[in-house]
């Protein structure tokens, strides 16, 4: 007692230095425990969240990245068929039409394709080694030109009808549009899909994050009734929380995004395996470019900031709970 | 320093629990809140403890008035008080020293400022070979002094005690006692919520007696 009596002269525990190193304590635990089961399971969530959310954004950038891939190549080429006809020297049709071609302002370049790749292109249908001199088949030059400034159809049309009748010249414009179409609409369901998985990311992680909250709020009413202010109480919460969010979020948005690279990886090694090129097929390249991992960066970074102004959100809803329970009586336990 | 006026307190539509309250806590006093299960002691603790606000009535606290206070300054006033709770709301993660510091913690003191304080408020109450052990290993008794320890480490202007020596055998309820009366003696207004008859007789002080939600005041 008379310690305490001196204590209260300001003198407590400073003349007794010796004794209290004697004491050892243990680093000074954090004010919000560390994680628990509950913490470890909203993390797992947020990791499976981000992997899930990730994943779609990666595709639906890969997709979106195709279609403007489509978009370029059909709108850089046109394609002049040459129908073989009795009497028309192939080659000579050929060679004129590749220099009407050529003559005309906005066309890069004009290639012939040769017999040995027009066999190729034909040879799912018509198998190997068969005599291309036995059957009627058009042949074609391939027209690179300018997209930002193309060439006038209609004239080189007028001029390859009045030297080369037999060659069609083929702009690719209306199954173009109608790709465009298809991509822009392909584009917009994945959008729609990534919206609607980011929304539901969130909620996710939202509710799951007041779960796990539900069970600290005795450390919130302990912390107000000490004498902590809601702003203390608020910040210590979304330190650990945001930990727990950048950890879950960091490991589901690094798995997706170190499987597109192995995916990328796997493609590039493996070229013409028939499963690869089965693969290529069906999913295209799984390639993702820079702006699909920042998208994934940026994944990671909203989630874990979500998490955290979610924790700080319940923090203060806590609290207000606790100040409506002390205002309306009828809502506290009876004591 | 506390004022109750004409307080009443009803939970919803039921009966007043408590009823036309009016007395003062002075600084610096000593009383037991004594009476019945049942009789509103743990309400007017908190009544006390601004966990509640009355149904009608006046209740000022150090000269303000709690029904016009703002929420956001409620943690200030609380740190004026030191609260012992009858379930003693321990942080289960945190050593005996660390829930004893948590006040002056959130407070934002820094640890070297208050750790030799801590240690020999932990002694004081018989706990010091207990300073790195975590509440779940404590026993009630134990777990009760780390709770008034709590209460005592900022040294508050008021403390509330409800049933603090609940827990404990007769020596050491009397050595908490004797606690309270030496934490009074240094100026510390001191509320204790109590059925122990035998402890109100070892203090010559003020009997606050609550009765089906009335109080009699004996001094």
């Amino acid at each position: 007692m008379t310690e305490r009596a001196a204590s209260s002269n300001g003198n407590r525990g400073r003349d007794n230095p010796k004794r209290d190193r004697l004491v050892s304590l243990r680093p000074m635990a954090p004010i919000v425990p560390p994680v628990n089961v509950s913490g470890h399971a909203l993390m797992v969530v947020i990791a499976i969240m981000s992997f899930l959310c990730a994943l779609t954004l990666g595709t639906v950038t890969m997709v979106q990245e195709k279609a403007e891939a489509w978009q370029g190549d059909v709108s850089r080429e046109i394609t002049i068929q040459i129908k073989p006809d009795d009497g028309l020297d192939m080659e000579a049709a050929l060679t004129e039409v590749r220099n009407v071609a050529l003559s005309f302002p906005g066309t890069l370049s004009a290639d012939i394709v040769d017999r040995a790749a027009t066999a190729r292109l034909l040879e799912p249908w018509l198998g190997e080694g068969f005599d291309m001199d036995e059957l009627p088949v058009p042949r074609l030059v391939i027209v690179t030109i300018d997209e930002t400034a193309p060439p006038d159809f209609a004239a080189i049309r007028q001029k390859l009808s009045d030297a080369v009748p037999a060659a069609v010249l083929d702009d690719h414009r209306a199954w173009a549009n109608r790709l465009i179409s298809m991509a822009r609409i392909t584009v917009l369901i994945g959008v729609g899909i990534l919206a609607l998985m980011f929304a539901t990311t969130m909620l996710t992680v939202i509710f799951a994050t007041r779960g796990v909250m539900a069970g600290n709020r005795h450390i919130v009413e302990v912390l107000h009734f000490v004498g902590a202010e809601t702003s203390f109480i608020g910040a210590e919460f979304q330190k650990r929380f945001l930990l727990i969010g950048l950890k879950g979020a960091a490991a589901g948005g690094g798995i997706a995004a170190l499987g597109f690279l192995l995916l990328g990886a796997w493609q590039s090694n493996s070229m013409a395996t028939a499963l690869n090129d089965q693969v290529t097929a069906l999913f295209g390249r799984f390639t993702l470019s820079g702006a699909g991992y920042f998208g994934i960066i940026g994944i990671v970074i909203l989630i874990s900031a979500m998490t955290a102004v979610t924790t700080r959100l319940t923090v203060i809803r806590t609290i207000r709970e606790i100040d409506r329970q002390r205002a309306d009586p009828s809502l506290a336990e009876i004591g | 320093m506390i004022h109750f006026e004409n307080v009443g307190l009803r939970y919803g539509m039921g009966p007043e629990v408590l009823r036309d309250l009016t007395f003062d806590i002075p600084k610096g006093s000593f009383q037991f809140l004594t009476g019945p299960s049942g009789a509103g002691k743990t309400t007017l603790m908190r009544l006390l403890f601004m966990s509640l606000k009355p149904t009608r009535g006046l209740i000022r606290m150090f000269g303000r008035d709690i029904a016009v206070i703002p929420g956001e300054e409620l943690p200030l006033l609380r740190r004026r008080i030191g609260i012992v709770f009858q379930d003693f709301r321990l942080l289960d993660h945190m050593t005996t020293y660390e829930n004893v510091a948590l006040p002056l913690r959130v407070r934002g003191k820094e640890e070297a400022t208050y750790r030799s304080d801590v240690i020999e408020l932990l002694k004081w109450v018989g706990l010091g070979e207990r300073i790195n052990v975590l509440p779940p290993v404590l026993s009630g008794g134990e777990k009760q002094r780390v709770a008034i320890a709590r209460a005592l480490i900022d040294q508050p202007e008021v403390l509330l005690a409800d049933e603090p020596t609940g827990n404990v055998d007769p020596p050491m309820a009397r050595r908490l006692l004797n606690l309270f009366t030496e934490l009074n003696r240094l100026g510390t207004a001191v509320v204790i919520a109590t059925h122990d008859l035998t402890l109100m007789d070892r203090v010559d002080a003020r009997r606050m007696i609550l009765t089906e939600g009335r109080l009699d005041i004996h001094d």
